[in-house]
């Protein structure tokens, strides 16, 4: 990792401080498919800690193994090597504690708005009344801006509609961290901006512990309170961790003209395009060697003369 | 919604594209536009049927051997027409015939009601007989009373008895054949088990199983009489060989239905921890219903068209019956009837299908299949 460009020197403070309790730490974590040659490793010795309040952001270039990240976090699969735990608790199947948003929005198109969210409230808050888990699906519909589209079914909302509806889902599941798994990569680029804002103010209101996996710097900057890079894939391991360190409430208008911002985003944005190049350069050393030989064979014309041969291209 | 988006609504879920520009026409929508769709929709189907009926009338005028003539278009309307006629006419004679029947029964109660008064008066042994005559007077009434014409089932009595059939066998299939589909689509080894007879039996026609279906009816029905049983045994027959050759599309396409439902939907049920019964009918069985519906609108679309041989085979008193009668009739009508009968099956055929096309749009959420 002698690699790492940093153009210049700018206001990066490592988190050097021991951090307080994790609610989520991943130890060793390396998971992969395949057997035997064929094997690829998606995610390599994976080391994390998140921190109870905080939000975290993953930035990674797309197929770097962002997905199979979130879904090791998630518990959607088991990781091969090392350990996840959750306050202490090893993760070995999903639960509504870690409140996924998935990239796609996965609404169920044959429930409409309220209905999604109903879903994910009665199967978590089974033993609430019925008016309690009503009042709370309103709340969240509420929240999120939704409540004049609330019988309305998936396919008849826009894309941020849909990934409110998704979010207010998850979020209704009061979960103790929350995991967005490229929460705005589906979604126009006006849409996005207001989105992003939109997630920020949630946050900001609840401040819950929030991991969230993205490709876009400048959305990770805005939101998070720490920014950890993913090493391009295969094998994809973690890089060191940025601290943001704006104030909160943050400003989109206001960071665009900040030194800070800037210097971070060039920061984090080097720091990528560098791994990356690394990584296309070991991979071209590796394949190097590789070079296929030909075989000194010479064509030769193997039809028998005074035979006719179907098919025979004119000459 | 006002009822222009409601009318076109239902237009493009029954997949009925035809009434959509007369929708947009009424509704004030740009009259040029309209009448284009129109003319693709109205007019050019027109134009294709004229043609049609044209060659089909000289193709009448040419097909003539000795004994019969293909039937030419107003040959088979006329036939149609006396058909639809007859059945009237029949029911009106029924009726006229039950009618009489009940004021029959009436008179015999009257009577009996008189013999019996005679016989409260009287006694000894000229009570007695007076008591049995006023008894078997009232019996002749409930007889009366109970009196089905049993003149032959019309053309119409046929078509019901075909679409009673089918559906019974359709339901058949569908009970037998989604559970299954549901069990092959959660489980691999399931299918593994069951793939071979879906791959055997699948191509196997009608007439084949017809027999088999016979003999299994047959047996489950020896030792009662003909008007004992619930069902016909020839009904019966009929369904089961339409059940047996409509059973394989749901099968396979609950199967696949089952088995592709989305993956993030199976991970959103990982994430609310779903039970398992929660999980299938709250995520799985919503989410292959399209596929479910589609599949039962080829089985049924099978179903009718096997149950037209099935019909002739067991002698079931539905329209395969009425054209093998026909056919064995030989009168001079006897080919504008079947003509006629084939026209009928194939609208039936059409009305089935828009029904399923219906069903299937509707449990299908933003994706509605072209007709």
């Amino acid at each position: 990792m002698s690699v790492l460009l940093r153009p210049e020197p700018v206001a990066i403070r490592r988190p050097d401080t021991p951090a307080p309790t994790p609610i989520l730490q991943m130890k060793g974590v390396c998971k992969g498919y395949g057997s035997g040659v064929t094997r690829t490793e998606v995610v390599n010795n994976i080391n994390l800690n998140i921190r109870e309040g905080e939000f975290l952001a993953v930035v990674g270039f797309s197929g770097s193994g962002k997905t199979t990240f979130t879904q090791l976090v998630a518990g959607l699969i088991k990781p091969d090597k090392g350990t996840i735990t959750m306050e202490g608790e090893p993760v070995t199947s999903p639960s509504p504690d870690r409140g996924l948003v998935f990239q796609n929005y996965s609404l169920l198109p044959w429930l409409t708005v309220r209905g999604n969210i109903a879903l994910s409230v009665n199967s978590v808050f089974k033993d609430w009344s019925a008016a309690d888990r009503r009042a709370h699906v309103e709340r969240f519909i509420d929240m999120v801006g939704l409540s004049h589209a609330a019988h309305r079914r998936p396919h008849e909302l826009s894309g941020g509609m849909r990934q409110r509806t998704s979010l207010a889902r998850t979020l209704a599941m009061k979960p103790k961290m929350l995991l967005l798994d490229e929460p705005l990569s589906a979604l126009d680029a006006l849409t996005r901006a207001q989105l992003g804002d939109e997630i920020l103010k949630i946050w900001e209101e609840e401040r819950q512990t929030c991991l969230m996996i993205t490709n876009d710097v400048d959305e990770a900057i805005l939101l998070a309170d720490r920014i950890v890079p993913l090493n391009p894939g295969p094998s994809a391991s973690l890089g060191p961790a940025f601290t943001v360190g704006i104030d909160r409430p943050r400003n989109k208008t206001e960071l665009n003209d900040s030194e800070h911002f800037k210097s971070l985003r060039n920061a984090v944005t080097n720091y990528l395009v560098a791994v990356r190049q690394k990584a296309r350069a070991t991979e071209q050393a590796a394949t190097k060697h590789l070079k296929f030989r030909l075989p000194e064979i010479k064509p030769e014309d193997l039809t028998r003369k005074g035979r006719a041969i179907h098919n025979q291209p004119p000459r | 919604m006002n009822w222009r988006g409601g009318l076109l609504r239902f237009c493009e879920v029954a997949g009925l594209p035809i009434f959509e520009p007369f929708v947009r026409l009424a509704a004030g929508e740009d009259k040029k536009e309209q009448f284009v769709g129109i003319a693709k929709y109205v007019l050019l189907p027109i134009v294709a049927i004229a043609l049609f009926l044209g060659f089909w009338a000289m193709a009448a005028n040419t097909v003539v051997t000795d004994s019969a003539k293909l039937p030419s278009p107003k040959a088979t309307w006329d036939a149609g027409a006396q058909l639809i006629a007859m059945h009237f006419e029949q029911k009106q004679a029924d009726r006229l015939a039950k009618q009489e029947k009940v004021g029959e029964a009436v008179r015999y109660m009257a009577e009996a009601k008189a013999y019996e008064e005679a016989a409260a008066k009287s006694s000894g042994a000229r009570q007695e007989s007076l008591a049995a005559k006023s008894l078997s007077l009232k019996k002749r009434a409930v007889s009366a009373v109970n009196f089905e014409a049993s003149s032959a089932p019309t053309f119409i009595d046929q078509i019901w008895t075909s679409v009673g059939t089918v559906f019974f066998g359709f339901l058949l299939a569908t009970v037998v054949a989604v559970p299954l589909g549901v069990l092959c689509g959660m489980s691999p080894w399931f299918n593994a088990a069951l793939t071979p007879f879906i791959q055997i039996f699948k191509p196997v026609s009608p007439l084949a199983w017809l027999p088999l279906a016979f003999i299994v009816i047959m047996w489950y029905y020896a030792g009662y009489a003909a008007g004992e049983t619930y069902f016909n045994k020839a009904f019966l027959i009929s369904a089961t060989t339409v059940c047996l050759c409509s059973l394989w599309p749901t099968l396979v396409n609950t199967t696949l239905g089952v088995a592709s439902v989305d993956k993030d939907f199976i991970n959103v049920a990982d994430v609310l921890r779903l039970s398992w019964a929660q999980r299938l009918f709250k995520i799985i069985l919503p989410a292959s219903l399209p596929l479910m519906f589609a599949g039962m609108r080829i089985s049924l679309g099978v179903g009718w068209m096997v149950l037209i041989a099935a019909d002739m085979l067991a002698q079931n008193p539905g329209l395969g019956k009425f054209v093998w009668d026909e056919f064995q009739n030989g009168s001079e009508l006897t080919y504008a009837r079947i003509a006629f009968s084939v026209i009928v099956i194939g609208m039936i055929g059409l009305v089935l299908d828009r029904i399923m096309i219906f069903l299937r749009n509707l449990v299908s959420f933003g994706n509605p299949a072209p007709a």
